[in-house]
């Protein structure tokens, strides 16, 4: 089966763009040496989510330089390490050369590979380092980190201000900054003028100056960059200190140094990015005020919207048509009504076009999310060595759009898991007497108002000592405490939590199952698991259906509709008496070719009076969930559509035999039909069932 | 007897005053009243879909706006006779508090009253019923010479959910 995976690259690629976004504001708002452990984790994971898909996809270079980033991370989020401004500096170049890789990958361009290099040099020689408090010592090319541990050294700051050409543009005056600043202490500026083009020339609402400023003064940087705030965005501020034990000649040795970097920086980096990295560089924490929270947003292909687009130009031009017949009904003659007729068709043609294209936006099938697997499994397989056969059914179960892309990562994580923990070595499978080749299954249908998603090896499965030590290990529990299977299996979600022996670049540190949990918790949903050791584990993920569409067939019992699924209809036909069989005078059987199914009468089960109560000529829709059958009594059979499930039990309760409800055309509601469920009760229900306790009560 | 029996009822009270406003409803002659912050809106009576295997008193669902919506209708779940639905049979929609977050219900009534200012110190206990279940009547109010029966709304439609979740398909 070959599978042309370049189709998700795009997807991919927009997905690790908002991962470095998010990176780079959370190491810009690190408060160094005291940095909270939320931030570094929302850091990590987006690292982590960066390197599982560039490996998924082939892009070894960038898994491999993310793994760097990773480790680091890692340490960081321990405690192991201490956040350093410098670990954090060479965290934001990565951040930068990441997407310089990644924009190269996507662009198919040659990468500045040296560039990369050096900076990934820099990532390891701080790994090599032990822990981070010995920065001081270290003498390199990131020598302004010395400002940390020199504050009683310092006498004032140099400041290098460099408007953008149209800074002016936007009301900011630099004599107003500059008079500010001489408030803090003793201000020098000498102003560059080279730039200045000649009188002719000139464009007197542009800025063509820039400023070497002298500050002596022993403010802090806040001070001093707060005068610049309002302008961040529009100049390149470099701002470094003054250290009486500084000569000129090493600050501007410095100074050049830095205008090296900046110089390589320059070559692909906006300016808006780079503004914000050289705030960050003299180690003050700049709070950003971009959150981090999931956005609300849907990415949607330009081809959808502009067929939206269309349609609704149609339905302006259907209204405007109505419009213009003049609604004066006194003279309201023939053709008029005829015109009237005609734009209401239009109307209402448009209307259900424009529902269905906008219901199209959001539902996707799931193999969207199943297809990126079968790469990732064949590319992990070679790694490891290991045999895995992948076997995926449903995966054209609709999904909404936003569920679909929050459930991607989780799932990811779940499938490396099995492949890398659950399935055993060819080698040791074949001394347990199981087949050298592994199988995963991913499975996705939906069941009583849910969407499930099970994804099951026949790997080794849990060892639940092992879990326990480690759990007793890592403090999550006391060595004394007796647990419950389903509690030891629930450890496994808990943050911090890995089993692996040896970290891999697959899976292994912990940081998979409490996110995936986490993912599928903000959905509404939950993740279940079952393991036994050696045969396997089940991971059974539970989605809500809120926003689902479901293929129905409406049918008829006495006044009331109800709605079947499509896809758990095998047939409907009509019943001929000699096919019908009963058992002890009580269970009625039909026969369909070969097989006996048993009938439920569905006015009977949901106790409806209905005028016609034999068997003879009636309809019989055959059913199957859950691998049984059934055939259901019907008095009609009426059209199919697509319904939007709502949900009963928002505002009621879970009614056995009913998954849902629905809300047809003319705004009444119609209930769908629990197949599964329909069947057990009928299975479990000799007699049909009567309302449940009538409690009944009296006051006054 | 619909909304603007609302707006145009007596409304202007001090509202410093430890006083609460009821919306009243009539229900086989006796007059019961519901907090009015809880009253989502008043419509009139339209047919429901009945959901199966549930009691009686829970006539069905509605579609509110694209919410489905349970009605109960109260002179059943009092066990009150039935009578035909009539043009002043009202449904009021009513927001239900209760553990597991809020519902909305709906209850079928008789016909809407009025609204009263009761101030919480006129509000008597309910007395002792003996074999009569008081749980679902928060208090009794004298408005105007009459008796008011003021409900536990929560209590009364919470109880008309018995959650069986844990049936037959589990």
């Amino acid at each position: 089966m070959a599978i042309d995976i370049t189709q998700f690259h795009e997807t991919f690629f927009e997905e690790s763009f908002e991962g470095l976004d998010i990176m780079e504001s959370g190491l810009l708002n690190l408060d160094i040496g005291a940095a909270d452990n939320d931030t570094i984790n929302s850091i990590f994971r987006a690292a982590h989510s960066i390197k599982g898909g560039s490996a998924t996809f082939g892009f070894t270079d960038v898994a491999e330089f993310t793994h760097g980033m990773e480790t680091l991370l890692d340490e960081m989020r321990d405690g192991t390490r201490d956040v350093t401004q410098k670990s954090v500096d060479t965290l934001l170049q990565s951040v930068d050369c990441l997407r310089e890789l990644l924009a190269a990958a996507r662009d198919k361009t040659p990468v500045d590979s040296e560039r990369v290099a050096v900076v990934h040099k820099s990532l390891e020689k701080i790994l090599s380092s032990e822990g981070g408090s010995n920065i001081s010592t270290e003498n390199d090319e990131h020598n302004e980190n010395s400002q940390t541990e020199s504050i009683s050294e310092r006498s004032g700051w140099k400041i290098n201000f460099k408007p953008h050409h149209d800074m002016l543009k936007t009301g900011n005056d630099p004599v107003r900054m500059f008079r500010e600043l001489s408030e803090l202490g003793e201000l020098t500026v000498i102003v560059d003028i080279s730039q200045l083009p000649t009188l002719a020339d000139l464009d007197p609402e542009e800025s063509y100056l820039s400023w070497d400023l002298t500050l002596k003064t022993d403010v802090e940087i806040d001070l001093v960059k707060e005068v610049f705030e309002w302008v961040i965005d529009e100049c390149d501020l470099e701002i470094s200190e003054i250290v009486s034990s500084t000569d000129d000649t090493a600050m501007s040795s410095e100074t050049q140094d830095r205008e090296n970097e900046q110089g390589t920086e320059n070559i692909s980096s906006e300016p808006s990015s780079q503004a914000k990295r050289q705030v960050a560089k003299p180690g003050v924490t700049e709070k950003s005020t971009a959150s981090t929270d999931s956005s609300a947003s849907i990415r949607v292909s330009i081809d959808k919207v502009d067929a939206l687009i269309n349609m609704v130009g149609e339905l302006v031009i259907t209204q405007s048509m109505i419009g213009q017949l003049d609604c004066d009904f006194d003279d309201f003659d023939n053709s008029r009504m005829e015109k009237l007729r005609d734009g209401l068709t239009l109307l209402e043609r448009n209307t259900r076009e424009l529902q269905e294209s906008v219901m199209r936006i959001r539902m996707l099938p799931i193999s969207f999310a199943f297809n990126r697997f079968p790469r990732m499994v064949h590319d992990l397989c070679q790694k490891l060595d290991k045999k895995i056969e992948l076997r995926t059914t449903g995966e054209n179960t609709e999904l909404d759009k936003t569920v679909m892309e929050k459930i991607g990562d989780p799932l990811v994580h779940l499938v490396r898991n099995s492949i890398d923990h659950g399935i055993e070595m060819p080698q040791a499978r074949k001394e347990t007497n199981k087949p050298e080749t592994g199988v995963i299954e991913l499975n996705a249908f939906h069941k009583g108002g849910n969407i499930i998603i099970e994804i099951k090896d026949d790997g080794a499965g849990f060892n639940k000592d092992r879990i326990k030590n480690k759990a007793i290990e890592r403090g999550l529990i006391s060595s004394d405490e007796h647990l419950s299977d389903d509690k030891i299996y629930d450890l496994i979600f808990q943050p911090g939590f890995s089993t692996a022996e040896q970290l891999s670049d697959i899976s292994g540190r912990g940081v998979g199952m409490d996110v995936v949990r986490r993912n599928i918790r903000e959905l509404g949903g939950n993740i279940d698991v079952t393991s036994e050791e050696g045969k396997g584990t089940t991971f059974t993920i539970r989605l809500p259906l809120t926003l689902a569409i479901l293929d129905g067939q409406l049918v008829c019992v006495g006044d009331e509709i109800f709605i079947t699924p499509l896809v758990s209809i095998v047939e409907s036909l009509q019943i001929k008496k000699e096919f019908v069989n009963n058992i002890a005078g009580q269970t009625e059987l039909y026969k369909v070719r070969d097989d006996y199914i048993p009938i439920v009468r569905m006015h009977e089960m949901f106790g409806i009076n209905v005028e016609k109560k034999s068997l003879e000529g009636g309809l019989l829709v055959v059913v199957e969930g859950d691998g049984k059958k059934a055939g259901l009594l019907v008095d009609e059979l009426l059209g199919q559509q697509q319904v939007v499930i709502k949900s009963l039990e928002t505002n009621y309760q879970r009614v056995d035999g009913v998954s849902g409800a629905t809300i047809l055309g003319d705004g009444t509601v119609a209930l769908i039909l629990d197949v599964d469920g329909l069947i057990d009760l009928s299975r479990n229900t000799s007699a049909p069932n009567n309302s449940p306790d009538n409690s009944v009560l009296a006051v006054a | 007897m619909s909304e603007p029996q609302l707006i145009d009822s007596n409304t202007s009270v001090d509202v410093m005053t430890d006083t609460d406003q009821y919306l009243t409803f009539i229900l086989a002659g006796e007059e019961y009243g519901v907090d009015i912050l809880r009253v989502q809106e008043i419509k009139g009576w339209d047919s429901v879909t009945s959901i199966p295997n549930t009691p009686d008193y829970i006539k069905g669902v509605i579609n509110l706006r694209g919410t489905i919506v349970p009605i109960v209708d109260l002179r059943d779940r009092f066990s009150l006779d039935a009578i035909p639905y009539g043009a002043t049979t009202v449904v009021i929609v009513l927001k239900v508090t209760s553990d597991n977050g809020n519902r909305t219900m709906g209850i079928v009534v008789d016909a809407v009253s009025d609204v009263y200012n009761v101030a919480t110190e006129e509000m008597k206990p309910p007395p002792d019923f003996g074999t009569i279940s008081i749980d679902y009547v928060k208090g009794l109010a004298t408005v105007e010479e009459k008796m008011v029966i003021v409900l536990e709304i929560d209590k009364l439609l919470n109880s008309a959910v018995i959650d069986h979740t844990d049936t037959l398909l589990q």
